[in-house]
């Protein structure tokens, strides 16, 4: 049976339980006159038959689901012999991708060698039997839960409560996948980090200052070191990064100002939106523009200047990426600017300063650690960018600080490595769950600081 | 405290206003330069908006049309089904291409010579063999027949016609021939070259040849990945928004939850690419490529901000709906069922929108679980390979041939449409249901 129907029939026996719990609560309390003696309205006593009907035979269905798909290929393994399991885990998936392929009906299973093909014949039925004793197991569920509740409908059951506490535990779990998320990141992260510094060690990782991840084949190949020093990528990061910031600051903050200080009514209702429009563009569109576009003219102002620009050069990634990120500092900076009380500006105009002076003097300091946590946020931002960096910035690990050359970054890397096939043997796959954990390590604590910061004015002003 | 000298003071207030008043043209001046800071900054940020979208628009939007020329074609029974059969299995291995290329040695019978007969050939994109054999599948008495039809021209001579490339240029700098530009000035000549609006664009999967590349596979990709992301974010986002708002206690345990939410928003999304490689692909066995894990992701990614919006939506109900519910004898949980929830869900709904619209853009977590693959056909289940529009913007970007800037602008014009109608509705529903107590 197929998955899709074994639910479309468990829902409907969910709907034929609710009608069932719902018509013998009624029953039991002697026909619809006598609903007054229940303890809960008969609709409870409907939803309870009916969440024990289809709950534990859910959690049967998901299960197995995410089970079946190993333990048959254990079985099929098992059943192979000749040698296959002495395999690697990485030759063995390319055996187990071959009988997969049969399976799919992708390969005749003529093209195939006996074994694959035997081996594809077996999962099959495996999978047949699997399925069919998914259903059965999970239809048995459903029956016995609601039965089982049918059968212990009474007035005095507390149905609502019950309901309730379930629905409360359910709302509960949505909420603890909050925490499961950030586990599962931590967790994959960094077990596959900790295989990678087994292959390298971790001062070689991050201190060396040589990257060139391609794994030599042959010995004598050239330019295959297979060298992980991700020195060169943190500094690529931080000088596009820079460059980003050197531009979205000063722009973001002054537009902030301009627009909560000066500008008339009709202008800012004009502008404001404008500049948000920049915060809703995907960043795979600031890429093409990146690179199709601002790296082009680049190239071009700089030969006229005769400056040597190279085609992929960290100065048009960080600019689109100081333009991609002006809305998130102005619209961070506008809302601290707007939450300093009035009075204190008022005070200032009272001594005679000027508008600009209120602002530098009065304004902007008390709105400073509010702006501060802003544009702590717009740098882990910056950094996290992958998208305008994959299409914009290069994959030459250069060492430089020179923002007309071409530099890479941590997350140019991490989509270079994990673009295509996998092995999760290889340090070069791996690498890229290093450098994720970097990444991860290097936002997580400059969001915590912002987080922090940013709480700790809003207070002071509430 | 002694009195001070009247004179004296009259004397240090003149010099004290001496001094302010000299003062007083470089504070204005510095007023005024602020001003003019802040106005700038306001309109280069304009300005970006402005430039970023006129260069998007005016490189994408000839992608919308496409040139075709007109040729006399013999469907030749030699070529499609010599022995007379009819039978679909020998209509369907005909030689199509041979048809229209017969057709053009016809047009132009002075061309000679290997070389030269494949750059008259090039005129025509190959996909008119398709094109051709549909159309003798759909009616196969058109064998032996001939008609005059309008194929599509090449991508190369597409963009010529469009004005892409410069005839000026000298012949080794341009994909173009000079022999090929004279076929082409020639079928102009006779009105038999026309630009038609691209309605292969909006209804094709992707293809190696720019002239016969849709969004469509890419459109269906991105609709099931959403599907799936909208069906599994909002009611566990809302859900963990009514359990953080209206039923957790006070505790270290809530704050942690809390804090993971708020930190989750900022995580950089690629690392939820990693989380979806190494959990869900590796680890569950989730099928590569497949809408189901796109979707899966994203999902996690997008639970912050519903949650973020529905916990604001939830706080902005007033207490006395809650107090009044709770007095006429409703449990806890009936109340949120009852009141709470109908009266935040237009904010919710909101939050949802501008989530699912942020997933729709996003495209750095797709990479990494293989939605990257070159997937021509369109996917029609969960599980099938697809790509998203986002990443379809990023594989063609990558492409050389020219004719795919055009179609990477105009792909990117099509996502910008769908983000634009998603925030439209957004502020559309908050402005219709959103009430103020």
């Amino acid at each position: 049976m197929q998955t899709s129907t074994l639910i479309l029939a468990l829902l409907v026996l969910t709907a034929i339980a609710y009608q069932l719990g719902r018509a013998r609560s009624l029953r039991v309390a002697g026909g619809p006159r006598g609903a007054r003696k229940l303890h809960s309205l008969p609709a409870y006593y409907g939803l309870l038959t009916a969440i024990w009907c289809s709950l534990p035979a859910l959690v049967v269905v998901l299960g197995w689901q995410a089970l079946e798909d190993r333990i048959i290929a254990g079985q099929v393994v098992q059943s192979m012999g000749g040698g296959v399991q002495e395999l690697t885990p990485g030759e063995l998936s390319l055996v187990l991708n071959d009988v997969r392929n049969v399976v799919a009906g992708n390969v005749k299973p003529d093209a195939v060698a006996p074994e694959i093909a035997t081996a594809a014949l077996r999962w099959q039925r495996l999978d047949g039997l699997s399925r069919t004793s998914a259903a059965v197991l999970a239809l048995c569920v459903a029956l016995a839960g609601g039965w089982i509740t049918l059968s212990r409908i009474k007035p005095t059951m507390r149905a609502r409560n019950r309901v309730e506490q379930i629905v409360r535990v359910a709302l509960m779990g949505c909420s603890l996948i909050a925490i499961l998320t950030t586990i599962g990141i931590v967790l994959s992260v960094l077990y596959e980090s900790l295989q990678f510094f087994r292959f390298v060690p971790v001062t070689e990782f991050i201190f060396g200052t040589q990257w060139s991840p391609q794994l030599a084949i042959r010995a004598d190949q050239v330019g295959s070191s297979g060298a992980f020093g991700a020195v060169p990528l943190f500094a690529g990061t931080l000088l596009i990064s820079f460059i980003a910031m050197a531009i979205a600051v000063p722009v973001g903050l002054f537009s902030a100002i301009y627009l909560a200080e000066y500008a008339s009514r009709g202008f800012r209702a004009v502008t404001k939106p404008m500049l948000e429009v920049l915060a809703g563009i995907p960043t795979v569109v600031y890429g093409f523009f990146a690179a199709l576009t601002v790296a082009p003219l680049l190239r071009g102002v700089g030969e006229r200047l005769g400056l040597e620009v190279a085609s992929e050069s960290a100065l048009a990634a960080g600019l689109v990426m100081g333009i991609m990120i002006i809305p998130f500092v102005s619209s961070l900076a506008d809302d601290m600017i707007t939450a300093v009380p009035q009075s204190m500006r008022d005070g200032s105009y009272g001594l005679g300063a000027t508008r600009s002076e209120t602002i530098r003097k009065v304004v902007l300091p008390a709105a400073l650690p509010g702006i501060v946590g802003g544009v702590l946020l717009a740098v882990s931002r910056a950094i996290g960018e992958t998208m305008i960096v994959v299409m914009a910035a290069g994959l030459s690990a250069n060492l430089t600080a020179n923002p007309l050359e071409a530099v890479t970054t941590v997350t140019v890397q991490i989509v270079t490595l994990l673009v295509g096939d996998q092995e999760f043997d290889s340090p070069k796959t791996l690498a890229a769950f290093a450098l994720g954990l970097v990444l991860f390590l290097v936002t997580l604590l400059l969001n915590v600081i912002a987080l922090k910061v940013v709480r700790r004015y809003r207070e002071q002003y509430e | 405290m002694n009195k001070p000298d009247p004179l004296r003071t009259a004397q240090e207030q003149g010099r004290i206003r001496d001094l302010v008043e000299r003062g007083l043209r470089r504070r204005y001046r510095a007023e005024r330069r602020f001003r003019a800071y802040g106005l700038a900054a306001a309109v280069s940020g304009l300005l970006f908006v402005g430039f970023l979208f006129l260069s998007i628009i005016s490189t994408g939007y000839t992608a919308f049309v496409q040139s075709y020329i007109q040729i006399d074609i013999r469907f030749d029974a030699e070529l499609i089904d010599p022995e007379g059969k009819q039978v679909e299995e020998i209509l369907r291995m005909g030689d199509y291409s041979g048809v229209f290329k017969a057709a053009l040695r016809e047009k132009f019978p002075q061309v000679e010579g290997r070389r030269e007969l494949r750059q008259l050939y090039g005129l025509i994109s190959d996909g008119s063999a398709f094109d051709l054999r549909d159309m003798v599948l759909d009616d196969p008495r058109l064998i032996g027949q001939t008609r005059e039809l309008w194929l599509m021209a090449s991508d190369d001579i597409d963009q010529l016609v469009k004005g892409k490339i410069d005839r000026k240029l000298p012949e080794d700098q341009r994909v173009v021939s000079d022999l090929q530009l004279g076929w082409l000035d020639a079928l102009t000549a006779e009105d038999r070259v026309e630009r038609r609006f691209n309605r292969v664009f909006f209804t094709a999967g992707d293809s190696r040849e720019p002239e016969q590349a849709g969004v469509l596979g890419a459109v269906v990709g991105s609709f099931l990945t959403l599907a799936v992301t909208l069906l599994l974010s909002f009611p566990i986002g809302v859900a963990a928004a009514i359990y953080l708002e209206e039923f957790a206690p006070a505790n270290r345990f809530t704050d942690m939850i809390e804090v993971n939410i708020n930190n989750l928003a900022a995580v950089p999304s690629i690392v939820f690419g990693l989380l979806g490689l190494a959990v869900f692909i590796k680890f569950f066995g989730v099928p590569r490529s497949a809408p189901l894990v796109g979707g899966l992701v994203l999902t996690l990614m997008t639970l912050p901000t519903i949650i973020i919006a529905s916990r604001a939506a939830i706080k902005a109900v007033p207490p006395s709906i809650r107090e009044a519910a709770l007095g006429m004898g409703a449990s806890q949980v009936q109340v949120v069922a009852h009141h709470v929830l109908p009266l935040a869900m237009p904010g919710m709904l909101t939050g949802a929108i501008i989530g699912m619209a942020r997933a729709l853009g996003e495209s750095a977590p797709l990479l990494m679980i293989g939605m990257v693959a070159f997937i021509a056909d369109i996917p029609g289940s969960l599980t099938d390979p697809a790509t998203v529009l986002p990443v379809q913007v990023f594989l063609w970007a990558d492409s050389p041939e020219r004719a795919f800037l055009e179609r990477t602008s105009g792909a990117i014009m099509v996502l910008l449409v769908f983000l634009l109608v998603m925030n439209a509705a957004a502020v559309i529903l908050r402005q219709k249901f959103e009430r103020r107590w």
